[in-house]
């Protein structure tokens, strides 16, 4: 017993060293795997508050790119009004009301809420974004992030008043997506090189391409709403190993001045989700 | 000022300066990156407990990761210039006074040479450490060496300019107090 005690007395540096560094990689591993870490929550909280802070200045630099994106969009959505529409029979007029269940029995199946971007890194390998939304304002995991202009990612880690975004810009990010030409669905991550593009893979060499095609979420997008801008083909390379070709997209949204966007959830996909659980396996 | 509050206030700077300004550089490559922080560890005070030395850079390492988005990232490689550094040091100093004089690694102190010799070790040493995280869970070998020298080169460059504009005056510690 008293070796033990004189061993740990003798060794005690390294042995706090190993002890200490366990627990940094098991934080990290844990991480990894889960997005939740101790004190990640609570962390998020405070980080929350200071990037708030600091976002207040950088905001004004970037009102003017901010105020253009957003006008743009309220132009496109008073485009697809119902009011902007003639209708052939004039004397008939359409009544929109706002209640949760349409009287001509559509169901809402996306709600959106906006949130302001207080923290957005573009440089590190993996990027986050962290919004001023959290779970009292109804804000859930695994909900879609979208820009003015696009799609910008999705919610891994919610607080009480803030919200942590896995950015398109993350090794581990992977969205469905589709080019508008042909309907041809694969996947889209990031690899890391140039926070302006990101990758569309899985797409067949028999899909026609050309440079400048539009992509688009697709209905497997989980929760993002299908037929949402994701970015526009600038580069096509085959895989000589495989039959699929692989496109460099250029993203639509602009995450060096992301300053607001909207969190929508899927409200039919946990039915969705249960029974896709429910599948037998054999 | 006294020491520990000194400390307090370099802890503080050294996290918003990286998370607030180095870190919102636009990028100009995918392997420079501006690594400053880690300075902090390095200009701890000689007369730090090393154990104490190892839980400081511990929780300064885990609160740069809280900023930076991966907890446990940062706290790895901080952690490890922290148990190393006082080896390092033993072999650098002057030989000649048995007990230290300066209050902390400074040109002044270590000199020109040595000083320089542990600056870039150390930072090295982070860097490999950093990056073979990321390394371990994608990218190949050019980008691990790629980015271990740009980085590397990069933040010597940084540490330099920051020794050139905040001129530590470096107090001699008499055998009277």
């Amino acid at each position: 017993m008293r070796n033990i005690f004189l061993f740990i007395r003798r060794f005690f540096n390294l042995l706090l060293f190993l002890a200490l560094q366990g627990l940094a990689i098991y934080i990290l591993v844990n991480y990894n795997k889960t997005h939740q870490a101790f004190f990640a929550e609570k962390a998020n909280e405070v980080t929350g508050v200071i990037n708030e802070k600091y976002n207040n200045v950088e905001y004004y630099f970037q009102l003017k790119k901010t105020n253009e994106s957003l006008a743009a969009q309220n132009a496109m959505l008073l485009n697809q009004q119902r009011t902007s529409f003639e209708n052939a029979d004039t004397a008939k007029q359409i009544k929109i009301d706002s209640l949760l269940k349409d009287t001509l029995g559509l169901v809402r199946k996306y709600n959106f809420l906006v949130a302001k971007v207080v923290n957005n890194s573009v440089n590190e390998e993996n990027n986050y974004i962290t919004m001023h939304r959290g779970a009292q304002q109804g804000v859930k995991n695994g909900m879609a992030v979208l820009g003015p202009d696009g799609i910008a990612g999705r919610v891994i880690l919610v607080s009480d008043n803030y919200s942590r975004v896995m950015s398109l810009l993350n090794h581990k990010s992977k969205v469905s997506a589709m080019l508008k030409r042909g309907f041809y669905s694969g996947i889209a991550d990031w690899d890391g090189k140039d926070p302006q593009y990101i990758q569309l893979r899985g797409i067949p060499k028999s899909a026609q391409v050309k440079k400048g095609d539009t992509v688009l979420t697709s209905n497997l997008s989980g929760s993002f709403p299908p037929g949402l801008m994701v970015g526009t083909v600038s580069g096509i390379s085959s895989d000589p190993s495989t039959s699929f070709y692989i496109l460099n997209i250029k993203t639509a949204t602009n995450f060096f001045t992301l300053q607001y966007a909207f969190l929508t959830d899927n409200l039919l996909g946990a039915e969705q989700q249960q029974l896709e659980a429910q599948t037998p396996k054999d | 000022m006294s020491s520990l509050l000194k400390n307090i206030i370099r802890f503080i700077f050294f996290i918003l300066v990286q998370a607030f300004v180095l870190d919102k550089v636009p990028p100009l490559h995918q392997y420079v990156k501006p690594i400053f922080y880690f300075l902090f560890i390095l200009w701890l005070p000689f007369s730090i407990n090393r154990s104490w030395q190892m839980i400081i850079a511990f929780a300064f390492g885990l609160c740069m990761d809280y900023f930076s988005g991966t907890p446990g990232l940062h706290a790895i490689p901080c952690l490890l210039i922290a148990y190393l550094r006082p080896f390092l040091l033993s072999i650098l100093l002057p030989r000649e006074t048995t007990e230290v004089s300066y209050a902390e690694p400074s040109i002044k102190s270590l000199g020109a040479v040595p000083y320089g010799v542990y600056i870039l070790l150390l930072t090295f040493i982070h860097h490999s450490c950093l990056v073979m995280i990321e390394w371990l869970q994608f990218g190949d070998f050019v980008f691990f060496i790629g980015k271990v020298a740009a980085s590397t080169g990069i933040s010597l460059l940084l540490i330099f300019v920051t020794e050139m504009l905040f001129p530590r005056k470096a107090k001699f510690r008499t055998n009277a107090a």
